[in-house]
């Protein structure tokens, strides 16, 4: 059974670890704050000013001087900390944050990431994506494994233009994770049920599968 | 030295067709309503406006957008109105698109007087395109200029007399880079008090870099997702 959203975000949940800071985008990333381990900590970065963003306010208690850089209202934690933009991209900028989740339209099999435009559509901006991209250490794609025509979105080379070169580190999808290795995706693991097979066919660019693959575990 | 104006309509009178405006905020949190709604009055045209966002069709820069008021708007993230889209479209209004990171840096490196910045932000992407790329270290970053802007407008939690500024909460933002960087910069503020009042220790913007400060009013305070759970 490939994977919903919610179990995407769950399985990325496999990745933090304890103080950890880092930043979710908009989509599938948001939902990886949901899964975050009890008792780990971790510290989730907003990249419009928030250290310790906490979970969305009570009915009657939003704030419109308090949102997340989805514009959603949010809460602060204790030990939170407010700060400019410049900043904000600072620590983005000299590798402070420890991971970076994000969304992807095609990622290439050397770990170009495309996100942000579809030439002729209307083009809403880049926001923090280019940042986040070209500075994180740690990057993790959290995307469908296919688009809605069925087209692989794991390519030898992405058709759209990119967000950023070379800096996608690891994939999670619907139907496997996978790890950009020499210029290509490293099978890591499945989704329960899914093949192989399946994932090879659904993959468009170099895939290595070595060995028996494992289940995920969520 | 007297810095305090009435309101926004006297802060913005000498504001002229053609000048290029910052205008802090990040979608609607934190931007200057009285001095949008102020400049709408006024009708000043061919605006240059640099901000985060471009507002939505009813409230925040849309409300300029509306009445034609923008030339060219340079934002990292726009079009969540469909006025902005139109004009963007049949070609009446320019856009310049630039990394969020970059363009607070930009607005940032105005206010601490250096000329440009080296980031990695672009690099590989049509952003870089007809730009410098500099090799530091075995990484590529290319070189984005800091922003001239005749007008910083910014909106503040806490002013006082001297023009230091307090914000709350993320509705800093782009606020404090912003008013660091304009010629002139114009505060508008919820609560204006006298010297004295606010912490020293606590100032987020100095007065040095704020010309203009008045007692905003009627704040709307729009929230664009509202977003709760259940008790």
């Amino acid at each position: 059974m490939a994977l919903d959203k919610y179990q995407i975000a769950q399985r990325i949940s496999n990745e933090l670890q304890d103080g950890y800071y880092v930043n979710l985008g908009i989509g599938i990333p948001t939902l990886v704050a949901n899964y975050i381990p009890k008792g780990m900590n971790v510290v989730l970065q907003s990249e419009n000013g928030l250290l310790g963003m906490g979970p969305f306010p009570f009915e009657g208690e939003e704030d419109a001087d308090l949102i997340n850089a989805g514009k959603q209202t949010i809460t602060t934690l204790p030990g939170s900390a407010f700060f400019d933009s410049a900043m904000s991209f600072g620590m983005i900028r000299s590798g402070k944050v420890d991971l970076t989740v994000l969304g992807a339209m095609e990622v290439s099999e050397n770990g170009d990431i495309a996100n942000w435009k579809i030439p002729g559509k209307m083009v809403k901006g880049m926001g923090g994506a280019m940042d986040l991209v070209a500075s994180a250490k740690n990057i993790i794609v959290a995307m469908m494994h296919t688009n809605p025509k069925g087209e692989s979105k794991l390519l030898p080379e992405c058709t759209l233009p990119l967000t950023g070169k070379r800096c996608v580190k690891k994939i999670v999808t619907e139907l496997a994770v996978l790890e950009l290795v020499n210029g290509s995706f490293k099978l890591l693991e499945r989704a329960p049920g899914v093949s192989v097979e399946e994932i090879q066919q659904k993959t468009a660019g170099k895939l290595i599968v070595e060995g028996d693959i494992p289940e995920m575990s969520l | 030295m007297n810095k305090i104006y009435k309101n926004a309509e006297e802060a913005v009178a000498d504001i002229k067709d053609g000048s290029t405006l910052m205008l802090g905020g990040f979608g609607l949190c934190g931007i200057p309503e009285n001095c949008i709604a102020a400049l709408v009055k006024k009708g000043t045209k061919n605006l240059v406006c640099i901000s985060n966002n471009a507002g939505v069709d009813d409230f925040g820069i849309g409300l300029m957008l509306q009445q034609k008021q923008v030339k060219k708007m340079i934002s990292s993230y726009v079009g969540e109105n469909a006025e902005f889209e139109r004009q963007l479209l049949s070609g009446e209004l320019e856009v310049e698109l630039v990394p969020q990171g970059t363009l607070a840096t930009r607005c940032m490196a105005s206010g601490y007087g250096m000329p440009a910045i080296y980031t990695p932000a672009g690099v590989g992407t049509e952003v870089a395109e007809g730009k410098e790329i500099r090799n530091f270290n075995g990484k590529d970053y290319l070189l984005e200029m800091a922003f001239d802007a005749d007008f910083a407008i910014v909106k503040a939690w806490k002013g006082d007399e001297h023009g230091n500024l307090v914000y709350k909460d993320t509705a800093r933002n782009f606020n404090p880079l912003m008013a660091m960087a304009g010629k002139i910069t114009i505060a508008e503020v919820e609560e204006l008090v006298p010297a004295g009042e606010l912490d020293p220790n606590n100032i987020h913007t100095p007065g040095i870099y704020v010309h203009r400060i008045f007692k905003g009013v009627n704040y709307e305070k729009r929230i664009e997702q509202r977003t709760v759970r259940k008790k």
